[in-house]
């Protein structure tokens, strides 16, 4: 990734050039730990989503077994580890379950958000043009606001409110798309824009290729390098956003699936009569999903940008005024450095944008 | 908008002083403002655009909010009361032109202006992301700078995996930890709240109340009320607080191992200067530069917090209130807050890039 200045075509892609494998073969010391640890904890959470059903004691929605009903707000016990929720849900469960809410909402919002984002940036930066000048204003203004309003409207739209049973997953994907598309479309945008003055561009063009086709086979592939990193940073972001929309009130119901966010909302009441298990562990799993795929991220990050590589530091001075993200000639736009900034100005990778 | 619009057209001609330009390429200072000055109505318009046609793809808002109560008679009689039964453009027009006059709306719920509601929840909201704020720079910064000093050492990997978990837990399940810890399980702070009953009926009995409750607190002058007002805002403030230090930590580590790197360092480096001074005096200051950039955006990730802070320990500011508002399917009132939310965003990015082109000239190109 961060090896760049290869044409396309001289050489044959391994399996070792595959984005996450490059850069862990590139890491030393602690960074590497840290990208190690990162993708174990991932590896877990897609382990637990996938085998959700084998794993969890019980079903997201069961409310009693054979001997009886399971009660409400049972201490943990043999029969429930974690304890039992104010609506008296298995705990355990509902965590497990969890992860496969989390798992389809994260895929849903990133695809979605990655197809949409990156064809706009693509088109937006190849082109340019007044298409382009409105693009950039659009995305900046909703890069803007603050994601979780923006979210909390966008539930509203497509829920009208309120937790309907299918759409309840699907609203919230489609409310956190909303969020994400402006990011991706800011760092293909410009990626796309570095690219097509390359060389390789130009020659595209005089041997006399489309448009269609230069954007495919040469600056799609350049213009994405950074989308692992994006990728795994939205995906954490995707499940705060999630959780957060769940807490407010816009979850899902209990019986259509399980969700860490909703869980801990009707936990809050919980915590002043001393009851702690009902928020601590489903709490506890956002905390270390999110840790996780952030690690990853970071990882990726500091590897692309040669500043903050141990080792192989190149003696990069750029000195780009950190924070300032050139979208617009003319000006910089209000929201300024960004979430992504660093993966387009290569100055900062911040990722807090939540 | 009223106040705003005029705030706005002082800065426009206080910052664009044109007979003074030096005339070079690229544009002064001046022009950088101007333009960015202009960006903040197209970013605006936009927000306003896209909040108003998400919001109204649902239906009209007294269908949505009374919908269950009323017959359906009564419920057509208050929709077209309320002009909501017009053409969608005509409303939408009409409503961008009550923005610009001031008018946000009024809540379909309790009836109160947005503006009041604004004004009455506004000074909570602003004293919690005062107090994070501080929270932030008083963890985040001195973190940041160690983990710097420590680069690549195992302090410098523990202080980066905590500035990960600031990020990695959600604001609202720190609060619940918070409140297990200190206010059950140990019983030193409330539970909730902005102050106890008691103080909150005494704080009501002033005359000039800011709304800000430690100002109004020592114009009161009882020691007893201050006590408990701060005491209230521990908990809040710490939770909200290390959301933003971490983002803080990261990035003045960042910055200071990028001065630090730097040729006018490795000058003094090579001059003999001692290791410590060199990031005390050379690669901390010029570091804090994009902080002031940064502050900007962290108004919209403190508004996110503030919402979900405020909910989880019933701190009555607007987010609570917009809450409030949304659980009640009361959308005009959730339009109203959302907008004039968008519009404070806007107005501080703008504020904070004009300082930040003020400090560091780089910036403006």
């Amino acid at each position: 990734m961060a090896t760049v200045a290869v044409p396309p075509g001289t050489r044959r892609r391994g399996w070792r050039d595959l984005p996450v494998i490059h850069q862990l073969r590139q890491s030393v010391g602690l960074q590497r730990g840290m990208l190690v640890a990162g993708l174990l904890l991932t590896g877990i959470f897609l382990f637990t989503a996938i085998f959700a059903p084998l794993l969890a004691p019980y079903e997201y929605n069961q409310l009693r077994d054979p001997s009886g009903p399971f009660g409400a707000q049972q201490e943990p016990s043999s029969a429930h580890w974690l304890g039992t929720t104010v609506g008296g849900y298995d705990v355990l469960s509902r965590v497990i379950w969890g992860t496969r809410t989390a798992l389809f909402v994260i895929v849903v919002a990133v695809l979605l958000s990655i197809v949409l984002g990156v064809l706009l940036g693509l088109v937006s930066g190849y082109f340019g043009g007044w298409l382009d000048r409105v693009l950039v204003v659009i995305c900046d203004a909703v890069y803007a606001l603050p994601s979780l309003l923006l979210a909390i409207v966008a539930a509203i739209a497509i829920s009208g409110g309120e937790s309907s049973l299918v759409g309840g997953v699907l609203a919230a994907a489609i409310s956190i798309t909303v969020i994400y598309i402006p990011q991706f479309f800011r760092v293909v945008r410009a990626e796309t824009v570095r690219v097509k003055s390359e060389a390789f561009v130009e020659s595209a063009k005089v041997i006399g290729a489309g448009h269609w086709r230069i954007m495919t086979r040469h600056v799609f592939r350049n213009a994405t390098r950074t989308l692992p990193l994006i990728l795994t940073l939205n995906a954490s972001e995707a499940i705060l956003t999630l959780a957060g929309l769940g807490f407010l009130g816009f979850g899902i119901e209990p019986t259509s699936a399980a969700e860490w966010g909703y869980d801990l909302q009707k936990a809050l009441s919980d915590v002043t009569s001393g009851i702690w298990w009902t928020s601590v562990f489903p709490g506890l799993a956002i905390v270390l999903v999110v840790l996780g795929l952030t690690l990853v991220g970071e990882s990726l990050n500091d590897l692309a940008d040669p500043r903050l590589r141990t080792r192989r530091r190149a003696g990069a001075d750029t000195a780009i005024p950190v924070g300032e993200v050139p979208v617009v000639p003319g000006g910089t736009l209000g929201a300024g450095p960004g979430g992504l900034a660093g993966l387009e100005g290569r100055g900062e990778g911040e990722w807090e944008q939540r | 908008m009223t106040t705003t619009a005029t705030e706005l057209t002082g800065t426009d001609e206080s910052g664009v002083p044109v007979p003074g330009r030096k005339i070079r390429g690229g544009g002064g200072l001046g022009s950088y403002l101007l333009i960015r000055f202009l960006l903040i109505f197209p970013t605006v318009f936009i927000l306003v655009t896209t909040v108003f046609v998400l919001m109204r793809s649902t239906g009209d808002p007294i269908t949505a909010a009374l919908g269950g109560r009323l017959t359906a008679a009564e419920l057509a009689a208050r929709v077209h009361e309320a002009g909501y039964d017009r053409p969608i453009l005509v409303q939408y027009f009409e409503y961008l032109g009550n923005l610009l006059s001031g008018d946000f709306g009024t809540a379909v719920s309790d009836r109160r202006p947005i503006t009041e509601v604004l004004t009455t929840f506004g000074a909570a909201t602003l004293e919690l992301s005062f107090y994070a704020l501080i929270v932030a720079f008083v963890v985040g910064i001195p973190l940041g700078r160690l983990a710097a000093y420590f680069r690549d050492r195992w302090s410098d990997a523990a202080l980066r995996v905590f500035a990960i978990l600031c990020y990695a837990t959600p604001v609202f399940f720190f609060g619940l930890l918070l409140k297990l810890v200190f206010s059950i399980q140990l019983g030193w702070l409330p539970v909730a709240g902005r102050a106890s009953t008691g103080a909150e009926i005494q704080l009501q009995t002033l005359d000039s109340s800011t709304g800000i409750y430690l100002i109004d607190a020592i114009k009161l002058g009882d020691p007893e009320v201050i006590a408990d007002v701060l005491e209230h805002a521990v908990l809040p403030a710490v939770a909200l607080g290390l959301l933003t230090a971490g983002v803080f930590l990261r990035l003045v580590r960042t910055n200071v191992i990028g001065t630090l790197g730097m040729g006018y360092v490795e000058a003094a480096r090579s001059r003999g200067v001692a290791e410590r001074r060199l990031l005390k005096k050379h690669a901390y200051r010029p570091a804090l530069i994009p902080i002031v950039t940064v502050i900007g955006l962290q108004v919209a990730l403190l508004l996110s917090g503030a919402v979900l802070t405020e909910t989880t320990f019933e701190w009555k500011g607007l987010g609570f209130q917009l809450v409030e508002y949304v659980q009640a399917r009361d959308f005009v009132a959730v339009q109203g807050i959302v907008v004039m939310l968008a519009v404070i965003v806007a107005l501080t990015n703008f504020i904070v890039d004009v300082i930040a082109a003020l400090i560091d000239p780089r910036v403006r190109y």
